[in-house]
């Protein structure tokens, strides 16, 4: 039986979500993502997290939902309510600095800023960087990849195809 | 449901406005749903492998833009039912979608043309709808159309390459337009609920809606070399509750899960 510890700073709660990882991505903290939209804690110890959904149907977020309510457990954290919040939508460029370079490393293109009108119909994209070995010489495959935030590209240099983190 | 949804707040409307809402949200959310169930049913069999993982995505960002309407419209009608029972445990004459998106698959070009026909007329409605005075409409709204903005881009570069592509893939395409341009008006001709709600300012004004539709669609149509079709006749129905016989089949797999073991969450 988890004691309910005494009411945590709002800095600690943030601390502790930084330990919970994408499960899709896991090099990828939820905060890296900027899918944590608030934390509250009241007087009497009751913690709420607001968070946003990436994509309207991303799998994930069930699972990145109870990683929280794990994670906060573990330190004793009971009264915990997550909160789901659509509006402002989610777009990569409340992605962290670091989480793109994590993304890279990882193998995964960062999002770059969004180019053109998306209704501009086989319009030139900029180039997408390889993240192996870092050409600028690459093509889109599809916008559609492995996941719903996903795009896939193609290296003409190295020949690998590799994930591209879309903007959104 | 992962979330608590206790942040959704009601519009400040009479019983009867409301009572629209739900309808009308309703309408919306089984829209999503069938026509995500019918890009789904690609799955494991499209042309490539790509166009079969960019198929399963349109439909998973359609299922949770549906769902999102589910939880809303339980909310709207305060009666106890769950975004479950709404999406699960209906029968065929009370779904709301139009008769476009319940049609069956057909050949890659049919599939392609139905889902440009639809979005079309989905991301224009979205953008719209984020501007509504409905503030949490107004937020799946805001949510959806990006991702409604990647589908429509993917349909009408098909529309084109397909079109103007060989003469088998142009003659495929001719016959889906021939199959399925009769349901596309059923989109924009508002029903007595949306009537009513675009009177009260709910549901935006589906003419101006309509313009946009069809520059799009001219433009999409003169690069994929094809004549856009004049004076055919209409099919509606299905905003009403009257819909083809190839919703029941579609619904017997749709609702086996829930009706074989009844409680079970989304």
């Amino acid at each position: 039986m988890v004691e309910q510890a005494t009411a945590p700073t709002e800095e600690r709660i943030w601390q502790l979500l930084e330990e919970v990882s994408d499960p899709e991505v896991p090099v990828l903290s939820i905060l890296d993502l900027g899918i944590v939209r608030a934390v509250r804690v009241e007087a009497d110890g009751q913690v709420h997290v607001t968070i946003t959904p990436t994509y309207s149907g991303c799998p994930a977020m069930n699972t990145i939902a109870t990683e929280i309510r794990l994670r906060l457990l573990a330190e004793g954290h009971t009264k915990l309510q997550i909160h789901n919040q659509l509006s402002p939508a989610w777009t990569t460029a409340w992605m962290s600095e670091a989480g793109k370079q994590k993304l890279e490393a990882y193998g995964i293109a960062p999002p770059k800023d969004a180019t053109g009108h998306v209704l501009n119909l086989f319009g030139q994209e900029e180039a997408i960087k390889c993240p192996h070995c870092g050409s600028n010489h690459t093509k889109l495959i599809s916008q559609f990849g492995s996941t719903a935030c996903k795009a896939h590209h193609q290296c003409l240099d190295c020949l690998e195809p590799f994930d591209y983190f879309k903007c959104h | 449901m992962y979330a608590s949804t206790d942040s959704i707040s009601l519009p400040d409307v009479t019983p009867e406005l409301r009572q629209q809402l739900f309808s009308y949200v309703l309408q919306l959310a089984d829209t999503s749903l069938i026509l995500a169930h019918r890009i789904s049913e690609w799955c494991g069999h499209g042309p490539v492998l790509e166009q079969d993982l960019a198929m399963a995505n349109i439909s998973l960002d359609l299922l949770g833009e549906a769902r999102s309407y589910y939880q809303y419209a339980a909310e709207l009608e305060g009666q106890g039912r769950t975004e479950d029972d709404l999406a699960y445990l209906r029968p065929a004459v009370e779904y709301r979608n139009p008769l476009l998106v319940e049609q069956p698959n057909g050949d890659f070009a049919h599939t392609i043309l139905r889902q440009f026909l639809y979005d079309c007329f989905h991301y224009h409605l979205l953008v719209q709808l984020q501007a509504g005075p409905d503030r949490h409409l107004a937020a799946i709204a805001e949510k959806s159309v990006k991702e409604a903005a990647y589908h429509i881009k993917w349909s009408s570069e098909w529309v084109i390459r397909l079109g103007d592509g060989t003469d088998e893939s142009r003659r495929r395409l001719e016959k889906a337009i021939g199959s399925l341009w009769r349901y596309r008006g059923e989109l924009t001709t508002p029903t007595t609920t949306e009537q009513t709600l675009q009177a009260a300012g709910f549901v935006p004004d589906y003419a101006a809606i309509q313009q946009q539709i069809d520059a799009h669609v001219a433009r999409v149509f003169e690069e994929a070399t094809l004549p856009v079709p004049q004076g055919v006749f209409m099919q509606k129905g299905g905003k009403d509750g009257r819909h083809s016989e190839h919703l029941g089949y579609l619904l017997a797999e749709l609702q086996y899960m829930q009706r074989a073991y009844p409680g079970m969450k989304w």
